[in-house]
């Protein structure tokens, strides 16, 4: 049977490095999300308080959820990329 | 709800379903081999790849779902949003690379890549198969949801047009063509949300939201021993009262047409509120408050009864900011619509009521999940809101559609950027649902019998050509991803089961027949379930497919990926129990036992969402079974 992908995959030196920055941010989003979640469950009404410009927590952890998963995707390509030209080299 | 019909939207819908035929005629002479059926060749850029992924993604759930969820329900819709893009960060630092690497054409080849086991084949084609099911059914009803408006046609016109068009597609073309037609799609959605947040904000906020809007009648009732013997305004006759869960609809009678009112009591007055009402009288006739629908009674509603800046109670406030649009709802009072359903003798009556609201509820969690301790929350309703938030968080990287998209990229830096550029369009999205779906609860738009429709038709108020335009994306929307779970389903058939599978000898070109075969299938049976499930909101049906996918393949994906001891025994049984313990759940929950017509609250299992036992409850078995099957890892080499 074969089981090799559509396109043959080169080999890379930067897997192991790539893979080890991912875990770590995943953890970190991680992290903050069940902190949103934790928020609802166990205080919720901290969700209506004022924080900064008339918004409330809610909104702001929300859309703040959004935005940082954006700009976390834009690190890991940045070191990612590095990583890659670094190892890969030959 | 009644809706004229405008030529323009027909045409503008003509265009955007001929244009994505004609993609896809293009394409279809270019795909001969079965990699470029299933993986377009895997020769796909990863920018459009990544906006395909996009509109892949922002399926009918996101548009019309979390949209209208939002538009009656306030931030308890915006949590989908906020659950759905979380779910990337798991697909893009655990699964894109890796899956990439291991994978060829599906979802299972990568699982079964390591074992070569017929067990992991089986279950995995199984899981793919259902997976996409469950994901097909709510983009089967928001195509049937937006044709009554756009085309004047019945919601099973639209199921059945969307069906046939897609089993055209996909029988014709395969991954190629739905990879450009979702990123034609991505981008039109994106643009065109961004075009209607505009409008909603240079609108701004006003107590009447346009002039056509139905002003409510409040009478005065005249009471003696707490029934209402009669209303002070001799034009209305009472006819009968009905007390459900604590609150009083009373039936009048004015000009020889009924009507019900809903009894409130404030400051010592007791008075009668207007409300929307259907009624199924006894020969299956549905009449529109007292009246049938050709009469067009029946209204669409949704606006503000107190608007309050800097303070000061206003009238309207002119065009205002992001930020300002937020802040001034929240300070302000909406008017809601609930809805019960009651019997009156034979007749079948569904009220929508008003339902005042401050600001501040609707701007934080707890509408739609009770959360906070005074609004009664059990441990069931928490439950439920930490099982959506983490079906929503694991169950993207588990979606089938979304991970056959791997593949057609060519190298593993190419899906992990075309990850980032759809987390980027995605997110973006999701941050104008909140202004879309808040500007749909306060425009007078909403047609309280379909929640799914709130985007479109606030995009409607402000114009037919602006309506004809999201709508047309709307359902290209749905085309898209229906397209794309059609191909992950056929793949699953033809590719998984009968090629790896039963191990039927099949030449390229006979596979690619097979695969459209399936296809076909396929599409004929979500027509069918389509078709049974009007009248749910998209964006929890997708809920549930996403609980159904991250029980039965994401443990699998990341144990497989993470955790050396791993099985192929481990695998399969996980995904078998993913299955039936979140089927299950949902088989027996309170939103399942409302739809087959008994009483919700006799559900056996109060959940609504079933991932955080089924999850759980597939990533302990994998580990023991695992452990107990160690010996066959061992007589293996994959040093490989």
């Amino acid at each position: 049977m074969l089981h090799e992908p559509a396109v043959v995959i080169s080999t890379d030196n930067a897997a192991s490095k790539k893979s080890k920055l991912g875990i770590i941010l995943f953890f970190v989003y991680t992290v903050i999300y069940s902190g949103f979640v934790l928020i609802g469950l166990t205080k919720p009404e901290l969700m209506g308080l004022e924080l900064i410009g008339g918004q409330n927590i809610a909104i702001i952890y929300g859309f703040g959820l959004i935005v940082l998963a954006i700009v976390m995707g834009f690190i890991y390509n940045y070191f990612c990329t590095k990583m890659e030209k670094k190892l890969n080299k030959n | 709800m009644i809706y004229e019909v405008s030529n323009l939207a027909i045409i503008i819908f003509l265009f955007i379903v001929g244009l994505v035929l004609g993609l896809s005629f293009y394409f279809a002479r270019k795909t001969k081999s079965s990699a470029g059926y299933y993986a377009a060749g895997g020769n796909i850029h990863w920018s459009v790849n990544g906006i395909a992924f996009a509109g892949d993604y922002l399926s009918a759930a996101s548009f019309l779902g979390i949209c209208g969820m939002i538009a009656y329900s306030g931030y308890d819709g915006f949590l989908y949003s906020i659950g759905y893009l979380a779910g990337w960060v798991v697909a893009l630092f655990l699964v894109a690379e890796p899956l990439k690497k291991l994978g060829k054409y599906t979802f299972a080849d990568a699982l079964d890549s390591k074992f070569n086991s017929k067990s992991i084949k089986l279950a995995a084609s199984i899981s793919t198969l259902i997976v996409s099911i469950f994901y097909l059914i709510p983009q089967m009803v928001g195509a049937g949801d937006l044709v009554v408006p756009l085309l004047g046609l019945p919601h099973w016109m639209g199921v059945l047009i969307v069906g046939s068009i897609v089993i055209f597609i996909v029988a014709t073309a395969g991954m190629t063509s739905t990879t450009y037609v979702q990123f034609i799609k991505g981008a039109l959605l994106v643009v065109f949300s961004t075009i209607l947040t505009i409008y909603i904000l240079n609108n701004g906020l006003s107590l009447t939201p346009n002039e056509n809007y139905h002003k409510f009648t409040q009478l005065e009732a005249i009471v003696s021993n707490d029934t209402i013997v009669n209303v002070t305004n001799p034009a209305y006759i009472v006819k009968t009262t009905k007390v459900v869960d604590k609150s009083v609809f009373v039936k009048l009678e004015k000009d020889g047409s009924i009507c019900w009112y809903k009894l409130n009591k404030k400051e010592g007055k007791t008075t009668l509120d207007e409300i929307l009402s259907t009624t199924v009288i006894a020969s299956g006739e549905k009449l529109y408050n007292g009246a049938p629908k050709s009469e067009k009674k029946f209204y669409q509603v949704g606006h503000l009864s107190k608007i309050i800046v800097d303070g000061k109670e206003v009238d309207k406030t002119g065009p205002v900011g992001p930020f300002e649009f937020i802040k001034t709802i929240e300070k302000s009072e909406v008017v809601r619509f609930s809805k019960k359903t009651f019997s009156d003798g034979s007749d079948k009556v569904t009220v929508w009521y008003q339902q005042i609201t401050k600001g501040e509820d609707v701007m934080k969690p707890g509408l739609l999940y009770k959360l906070s301790d005074a609004s009664g929350a059990t441990i069931w309703d928490k439950l439920n809101f930490l099982s959506l938030m983490l079906a929503l968080f694991l169950g993207t990287s588990a979606l089938p559609h979304i991970l056959i998209r791997y593949y057609t990229v060519p190298s593993q830096r190419a899906a992990r950027k075309s990850t980032i550029v759809a987390i980027a369009a995605i997110g973006f999205f999701y941050i104008l649902t909140l202004y879309m779906g808040l500007g749909s609860m306060i425009n007078g738009v909403l047609d309280v019998e379909s929640s799914n429709m709130s985007g479109p038709l606030l995009a409607k108020s402000f114009g037919v050509g602006l309506f004809s335009i999201i709508s047309a994306i709307a359902f290209a929307t749905v085309l898209g991803t229906v397209s794309g779970l059609i191909v992950a389903s056929s793949g699953a058939i033809a590719h998984d089961f009968i090629d790896k599978y039963l191990q039927v000898e099949m030449t390229d070109n006979a596979k690619v027949k097979a695969g459209k075969i399936a296809a076909m299938c396929v599409g004929i049976f979500a027509i069918i379930l389509g078709i049974l499930f009007k009248g749910m909101n998209v964006s929890f049906l997708v809920g549930l497919a996403f609980a159904v996918a991250a029980s039965a393949n994401l443990p699998a994906i990341l144990f497989l990926l993470f955790w050396k001891k791993t099985t192929a025994k481990g695998i399969a049984w996980s995904i078998i129990v993913g299955i039936v313990s979140s089927i299950g759940i949902i088989l027996f929950s309170p939103t399942m036992y409302d739809k087959y017509g008994l009483i919700p609250k006799d559900a056996p299992i109060p959940l609504d969402n079933p991932g955080i036992i089924s999850i759980p409850l597939a990533v302990l078995t994998l580990i023991v079974v695992s452990l107990m099957t160690q010996k066959d890892n061992s007589t293996k080499d994959f040093s490989k």
